[in-house]
């Protein structure tokens, strides 16, 4: 056994109320820059839908993630080492930028700077890309927001697999839920696999997954590789950037930005221990519907003295121990069973998890129009279809996520009995296997959802993360210099062609004659 | 003259071979953020695939034949049976057959370089300058093929080769004085060969060190203590 710590993350969707503030607080602090405009390392897409970049899921189209050989080994679906370096002059399964969106940006200095004209002068779009004028704009980021666009397209979505999906494009059963997605720091990610430099690496400590972008040669294998397309290549640097997790925040026991300023309160952060040896047995089972639990049965218990003696052994200091016991996300997926990985289809081993969101069913089940079971509501006639999630979460194993949804409905009847009847429901606990500290527990983080419950971040130790604490490592180091970065300088000329990330090219305004 | 060609053919390749080995250290040691293959695939890969793998399966074949082509003794390949003028053949038909996908390839890029407005907005100078470069520089090397053809002893290519051989040996009034009497085609497709080295450290051709040969050995999983 060899222990590993890893600070995971839980999105509730139940209470995602899809306003973004995520993606654009993500954006304006990690990727406003130029030949990242059109990424985003969170972002949120309304499901049923293709997503973005578009048909993502697909992975019979991108190879992204894992295959099981048929010796029972596995290896990135872009192929084996050699097949990767085979098509090293030219990937053919990379997305190219139109599957993401050609990023614009708006004449705003047109509305200021137009000559006198019978018309209000606009702000016509630009592509960021290649400067020119953009006479219209073909997809954007989230372009399916709130069932945006026609059913027949969205209905492409990969998780409609095995379900009746026509009858959803009826305006009457239509469903929806927004699914907000961030590099998932796998245990067993394909994107470092498939990494040709070695430049991408999962940093022990803290289990965030980290591409050196001094390393990186641009062989773009990491974007093909990762099944959620959450790694993106800056055509102007000639580098694959990722999400970093905040790791700076992290390290000085603060939430990810997604995470602080999420409104809805849906984040939660926490530690897990893990066996780091048995990853690649899990990521091998033989089917996939098993992946889930083999994800679930490598998660070491914290409070399990065997454990705490193990990670010290391995160094794992007592701060990070006591986060783990109270560790929402350990709560969350392994103690009540509601929160799910993304897609384990894909064998990548994702370390930030799902709780499924449930429907507007309480109201419409009390009026008699779908079925109860006993005072909870029947989860196999809510509105977004149980495949559909399952399809989404445990690779179409519906059992595990009838049960999360059932306990989560089994929460607010006995709250219910509880504030308004003022009776204890043991037998609503009983019916979905759940004790009495568990629902209290669960009403807790869920409902109240305070933000020292949804934050447990042990900070870093000097013996963890020097670079922050020990300034004599930073002595000769080029963190925030002015000049060339590392080489000094008050030069702007690179010798190497080196550009300052901190500058952005403007798009030359251009006054159109003719427009009186 | 005999100043001016050992200026080029005698001390101008120490120059550029100085400029490419010191400017690549440098470059690594010093700003390694800006060392990358820099590839424009995702900004449009219409018929990019056929065309990259055409130029750089051609080109890679081309530079391997000329490292040994040029370098190897003249007593090695006779020690093994084959004449000059053999040797000259394999290099034309080997060389001829690259250098063609090679040509196919590149005039599809440097036409994409040009034309394509998203790669030619996101375009330095110097991926431009490179590009042609290397583009006469194919040119000129298929150019050699015909001239070639009127004097299939092997005689010139030992010239050659004696002027290479001497450039890694440090002997650079010696290399120039081999090839004062060689054809224009072939003095210029040398300058421009040395010229590439020259600019090598200063563009997008770094990338040609970083072949990532270790990946094959290397465990998929990296983690990173500590």
């Amino acid at each position: 056994m060899k222990v590993r710590a890893q600070i995971g993350m839980v999105l509730n969707l139940d209470k995602c109320i899809g306003c973004h503030t995520c993606s654009v607080t993500c954006k304006n602090v990690w990727t406003s820059r130029e030949g990242m405009e059109y990424a985003w390392f969170n972002n949120v897409e309304t499901k049923p839908g293709i997503g973005y970049p578009k048909d993502w899921e697909n992975q019979k189209r991108w190879k992204g993630g894992w295959t099981r050989k048929k010796n029972g080994k596995i290896e990135p679906k872009i192929g084996g080492k050699w097949r990767v370096l085979a098509n090293i002059f030219a990937n053919p399964d990379l997305p190219e930028i139109d599957d993401y969106y050609e990023p614009w940006d708006y004449d705003y200095a047109h509305l200021q700077n137009a000559p006198e004209s019978k018309a209000m002068p606009v702000a016509r779009p630009r592509s960021v890309v290649s400067g020119e004028r953009m006479q219209k704009i073909e997809w954007g980021p989230n372009w399916e927001e709130i069932l945006g666009t026609e059913f027949a397209k969205r209905s492409q979505d990969y998780n409609f697999e095995q379900v009746q999906k026509e009858i959803y494009g009826e305006f009457e059963n239509t469903f929806m839920m927004y699914l907000p997605r961030l590099c998932e720091h796998c245990l067993n990610p394909a994107c470092v696999a498939a990494c040709p430099s070695g430049a991408i690496y999962k940093r022990e400590e803290d289990g965030i997954v980290l591409i050196d972008q001094d390393k990186c040669r641009g062989w773009r294998m990491c974007v093909s590789a990762c099944p959620y397309k959450k790694i993106y290549y800056n055509w102007n640097t000639g580098k694959s950037e990722k999400c970093i997790f905040c790791y700076p925040r992290i390290e000085a026991g603060q939430p990810t930005v997604c995470s602080e300023t999420c409104v809805g309160r849906i984040r939660y952060l926490g530690v897990l221990l893990y066996d780091a040896d048995r990853i690649e047995q899990a990521a091998s089972v033989r089917d996939e519907s098993a992946l889930y639990q083999a994800q679930l049965d490598i998660f070491l218990d914290p409070f399990d003295p065997a454990v705490q003696a193990a990670a010290r052994a391995e160094g794992i200091p007592d701060a990070w121990l006591e986060a783990a016991k109270e560790s929402p996300v350990y709560k969350m997926a392994i103690d009540w069973k509601i929160a799910f990985p993304l897609h384990p289809e894909y064998r990548t081993l994702p370390m930030v998890w799902y709780v499924p969101a449930l429907s507007p069913i309480q109201a419409k089940a009390e009026a008699g129009a779908i079925g109860m079971n006993g005072i909870i509501p029947d989860v196999g006639s809510l509105r977004i279809p149980l495949r559909y999630l399952a399809n989404l979460l445990t690779a179409g194993e519906e059992a595990p996520v009838k049960l999360a949804l059932e306990r989560m409905l089994a929460m607010r009847a006995y709250m219910r009995a509880k504030t308004v009847d003022g009776e204890i429901r043991q037998d609503v606990l009983d019916a979905v296997g759940l004790r009495l500290d568990q629902v209290e527990a669960m009403y807790r983080y869920l409902a109240i959802a305070n933000y020292e419950d949804r934050f447990v971040i042990p900070t870093s130790h000097r013996e963890y993360a020097s670079a922050t604490y020990d300034a004599f490592g930073e002595r000769g180091g080029c963190g925030f210099s002015f000049g060339n970065g590392c080489s000094g300088g008050e030069s702007r000329v690179n010798l190497f062609g080196g550009k300052k990330q901190t500058e952005r090219k403007a798009i030359p305004i251009r006054v159109e004659p003719g427009s009186k | 003259m005999s100043y001016l060609n050992d200026l080029l053919f005698g001390v101008y390749p120490y120059i550029a071979g100085t400029v490419f080995l010191i400017g690549s250290l440098v470059r690594f040691e010093r700003d390694q953020y800006t060392w990358k293959a820099h590839s424009s695939q995702m900004l449009s890969s219409r018929g990019f695939r056929r065309a990259s793998n055409l130029f750089h399966v051609g080109v890679l074949v081309i530079f391997v034949g000329h490292f040994f082509g040029l370098l190897t003794p003249p007593a090695v390949f006779h020690a093994l049976g084959i004449s000059a003028g053999a040797k000259q053949v394999i290099a034309i038909v080997i060389g001829g057959i690259a250098g063609v996908a090679a040509f196919i390839g590149l005039t599809f890029l440097v036409r994409r370089r040009l034309t394509d407005p998203r790669v030619r907005a996101n375009s330095s100078t110097m991926d431009i300058v490179i590009l042609l470069a290397l583009y006469a520089q194919l040119t000129l090397g298929l150019l050699t093929i015909p001239v070639s053809l009127f004097h299939l002893d092997g005689g010139n290519m030992l010239k050659l080769m004696a002027w290479a051989q001497n450039i890694v040996t440090f002997d650079g009034i010696e290399a120039a004085a081999v090839v004062a009497d060689q054809g224009f085609i072939f003095k210029l497709h040398l300058l421009l060969g040395m010229t590439i080295f020259l600019l090598f450290p200063f563009s997008r051709l770094v990338h040609i060190w970083s072949v990532p040969v270790g990946y094959v050995r290397r465990p998929y999983q990296v983690v990173r203590s500590r």
